[in-house]
C-alpha cells in the first residue's frame, strides 16, 4: 500500500482523491445520517394525526412516545395517528441546508429592520478586519521590537503573557461602557482577543531568526536599527506572514464572541434570530458561510505568500505551484525551512 | 630540487626532512614576509564562557602576530577552540583577558575592517545575488549605481558573473561559499577570517575552492586567517600554521611552511610537505598513552559464522 506509509507523501495522482474526499466523506456522513431511515431517526415525524386530538401533522415525537400513542389508539378501536422516521429539527438534511443557503440571500428578513444575510457578512467583516488591522498595526512592530531586543522583552513580556490569561469576552461589558453599544466594541474585543497573543508569537518568531544571519550582518557592518531593519525583518517575514494567516482564525473565534455583546449584530446576530425562529436549515448555512470565508481567506493568503517569498521555496512552474498550492497537506501551518521533498 | 640553508640536510628516506628546513627562496619570502607591518596581534588573549559542562576556557594567554597580506591557518584537535579564536577576533565573541589589535588598534565590537566567511554560508536568502555581495557596501552609505557596479565586478571575479540575478537557494553549496567569500571581500576588510568555510563540501569541490582562494588571495590586498581540521588544506594554503592544543586551548605552535609558492595540489608528494605534514601529525594526533581515553580496545566478539574470514 504505497498510499499509507508513514510520513511519505502519497502519489500525485492521489492528491485531488484525497482532497475531494475530505470534504464528501464528512457529508456522506450527513447525507447517510440524514436520508437512510434505519440509521438513526429517533423521532416520528406526524403526517395523518388520526384519532388523538392533541396532536397535528408537521409534530415531532419521539419514537417512544408516538408507540404509546398508536397502541392507546388501536387498543380503543380508534385511528391511530400516522408518521414517517425523523430526525430532529436541529440536524436538517444537506438538501434543505443547501435550499437555506440559497434562500437566506433571496429571503427578506422576517421584521423590518433587520439586515439581510449579505449586510450581516458584510459586517461581521467589516468588525474582523478593523480589529485584525488595529491588532496587527501595533502588536507586530511591538512583536518585533521585543524579539531583536531581549531587555524589551523582558519588560513587556510578563505583563503581556498576564493579560493574555484573561478572557476577552470578560471585558465585554467594560468595552460597551467605553465605546458604546454599536461596533467599537466588538472591533475592541476582537483586538484584545488578538492583540497579546499577536505580541508573543511575533516576538517568537523574531527571536527563530538564523543567529548566524545576525553574525554574518555584523561582520559586515551592520549595527542596532540596519540590523533590525535590513535582516531580521526580511528574515521573519514569511513566518510573520504565516502567523498572521494563522491568527485570523483565532480573531473568527473572538468575532462570535464579540457580536453578541452590545447590539447583536453580524452574522452571528443572523444565526442567533434564526435559531430563534427554529429555522436550523438557516443557521447551518450561515455556520458555512463563515467556513468559506475562512477557508477561501486562508488560501488566498497562502497562494499570495508563496508568491511573495518565492525565496523560501525552490522554483516550480506555475501550474505546479497551483496544484501544489491546492492539493499541499493543509496542517503545514509554517513554509519548511527545506525545500521539501516532495 | 631546492637547494637548502641548513647543513644537516642530508635527510634519509625513512625520517623525512625537517620541517623547519627552508629553501632560499623560501627563507626569503619569509623574511620579506616579516618584514610587512603588523596587521592582527592578539596580546595576552584569554576566552572564558559559560556552557552546559560549566565554565570553558576555549583559549588561554594567545600571543600571535599576523602580517599584512599574510596567510595564516589555524589547526588543532576538536574542541582546541580555533572557532572561538576567529570568533573573538570578529568581535562575535567577548574576550575574558587580553585584547585584539587590527594595525594597533582594540576592537571588540563586530566591524566591517574584519570579513568572515562561516562554513553554513549565511547567505540572505531573500536577496540575490548581487544584493547580498552589495550588503558590505550598503552598511557603509554608498549610492545605489557604483554599489550595484562593485558588487557585479565581485561576483565576476569568483566566477559567478551568470548569476547575478539568481537567488542563494539556486546555487550549489561551492557556488555559495563564493558568493559568501566575495560578499564579505566587497566590504573591503583588511582581515579574511574564515572558519572552516569548505569543510561542508565535497572533495572535488574543496580542491576547486582550494585553488580558486588563493587565486582570489594572490589579487587583493587582504590578510587571511583560515580556521581548518584538515591537515593538507592547512599546509597547501598557509604561509604559516598556528596549531593550537585542547584544553585548555593555547599556542602549541606557529610553523612557517616550508612548501614553496605558488602552491599546487600536486606538491603533495615532495619532502617538505610530507614532512610538514608527519610533524602537524605528531602535533594533532599523538601517540595514545596507556591513560588517554581513545586508547581503549574494542571487545573482541565474534559476530560471524561464515569461516569466510576476511583477516
Amino acid at each position: 500500500m504505497a498510499l499509507l506509509s508513514v510520513r511519505r507523501e502519497p502519489p500525485a495522482r492521489y492528491r485531488w482523491l484525497l482532497w475531494v474526499l475530505a470534504f464528501a466523506l464528512p457529508l456522506a456522513t450527513w447525507s447517510a445520517v440524514s436520508y437512510i431511515p434505519w440509521l438513526w431517526h429517533p423521532q416520528v415525524l406526524i403526517t395523518d394525526a388520526g384519532s388523538v386530538s392533541w396532536i397535528k401533522p408537521g409534530l415531532r415525537l419521539d419514537r417512544a412516545d408516538f408507540a404509546a400513542q398508536v397502541n392507546k389508539a388501536t387498543a380503543a378501536n380508534l385511528a391511530p395517528p400516522v408518521g414517517e422516521p425523523a430526525n430532529p429539527l436541529y440536524l436538517p438534511p444537506p438538501h434543505a441546508v443547501g435550499r437555506a443557503l440559497y434562500g437566506a440571500f433571496t429571503t427578506a428578513p422576517r421584521l423590518k429592520g433587520d439586515m439581510w444575510l449579505h449586510e450581516s457578512i458584510v459586517m461581521s467583516i467589516k468588525t474582523i478586519f478593523l480589529g485584525f488591522a488595529i491588532s496587527s498595526l501595533f502588536a507586530l512592530p511591538l512583536g518585533i521590537i521585543c524579539g531583536a531586543y531581549p531587555a524589551l522583552s523582558r519588560m513587556t513580556e510578563p505583563f503581556v503573557d498576564f493579560v493574555r490569561y484573561m478572557p476577552a469576552p470578560a471585558f465585554g461589558a467594560l468595552m460597551v461602557a467605553i465605546f458604546g453599544i454599536h461596533l467599537e466594541p466588538k472591533i475592541a474585543i476582537v483586538v484584545l482577543g488578538t492583540f497579546f497573543t499577536q505580541v508573543l508569537v511575533t516576538a517568537g518568531t523574531v527571536r527563530r531568526v538564523d543567529p548566524a544571519l545576525l553574525e554574518a550582518a555584523q561582520t559586515l557592518g551592520a549595527k542596532r536599527g540596519k540590523l533590525v531593519r535590513r535582516v531580521i525583518i526580511p528574515a521573519c517575514l514569511p513566518d510573520l506572514y504565516n502567523d498572521t494567516r494563522i491568527l485570523i482564525g483565532c480573531a473568527w473565534t473572538y468575532l462570535v464572541v464579540a457580536e453578541v455583546v452590545g447590539v447583536s449584530s453580524g452574522i452571528t446576530f443572523f444565526i442567533n434570530q434564526q435559531a430563534k425562529y427554529r429555522n436550523f436549515d438557516n443557521v447551518y448555512a450561515a455556520i458555512i458561510i463563515i467556513g468559506l470565508i475562512g477557508l477561501a481567506t486562508d488560501q488566498v493568503l497562502s497562494f499570495i505568500g508563496a508568491r511573495l517569498f518565492g525565496w523560501k521555496l525552490t522554483r516550480r512552474s506555475r501550474t505546479r505551484a497551483f496544484l501544489g498550492w491546492l492539493f499541499s497537506p493543509r496542517d503545514v501551518l509554517y513554509f519548511p525551512d527545506k525545500p521539501s521533498t516532495r | 630540487m631546492p637547494s637548502v640553508t641548513h647543513s644537516d640536510s642530508s635527510s634519509s628516506p625513512a625520517s623525512p626532512a625537517d620541517y623547519r628546513l627552508q629553501s632560499e627562496a623560501v627563507a626569503a619570502r619569509f623574511a620579506a614576509l616579516h618584514a610587512r607591518p603588523v596587521v592582527l596581534e592578539a596580546e595576552h588573549l584569554s576566552c572564558e564562557f559559560d556552557s552546559e559542562r560549566g565554565r570553558v576556557t576555549a583559549l588561554r594567554d594567545i600571543n600571535v602576530r599576523i602580517h599584512r597580506r599574510e596567510l595564516v591557518c589555524v589547526i588543532g584537535p576538536s574542541g582546541c577552540g580555533k572557532s572561538t579564536f576567529a570568533r573573538v577576533i570578529a568581535g562575535l565573541q567577548p574576550v575574558s583577558a587580553g585584547r585584539i589589535l587590527v594595525d594597533g588598534v582594540a576592537v571588540t565590537a563586530p566591524g566591517p575592517d574584519r570579513g568572515m566567511v562561516f562554513q553554513g554560508y549565511t547567505l540572505f536568502p531573500w536577496l540575490t545575488l548581487t544584493q547580498n555581495v552589495r550588503f558590505g557596501l550598503d552598511m557603509q552609505g554608498r549610492s545605489d549605481g557604483p554599489a550595484d557596479a562593485e558588487a557585479r565586478q565581485w561576483l565576476d571575479l569568483v566566477g559567478l558573473g551568470k548569476f547575478h540575478d539568481s537567488y542563494p537557494h539556486q546555487l550549489s553549496g561551492g557556488m555559495k561559499q563564493r558568493v559568501a567569500i566575495a560578499r564579505a571581500l566587497a566590504a573591503g576588510p583588511k582581515i579574511l577570517l574564515m572558519d572552516e568555510p569548505f569543510g561542508a563540501l565535497d572533495p572535488s569541490t574543496r580542491a576547486q575552492m582550494q585553488a580558486h582562494l588563493m587565486e582570489i588571495w594572490r589579487n587583493v590586498d587582504i590578510t587571511i586567517v583560515f580556521i581548518t581540521h584538515d591537515m593538507d588544506e592547512a599546509i597547501l594554503l598557509a604561509d604559516r600554521i598556528l596549531v593550537l592544543k585542547a584544553n585548555p586551548g593555547e599556542v602549541q605552535e606557529f610553523i612557517e611552511v616550508p612548501v614553496p609558492r605558488p602552491r599546487r595540489l600536486d606538491q603533495f608528494n615532495t619532502p617538505e610537505f610530507q614532512a610538514m605534514r608527519q610533524h602537524l601529525d605528531s602535533l594533532i594526533h599523538p601517540a595514545p598513552g596507556p591513560n588517554s581515553p581513545d586508547h581503549c580496545p574494542l571487545p573482541f566478539i565474534r559476530l560471524t559464522q561464515a569461516g569466510d574470514d576476511v583477516e
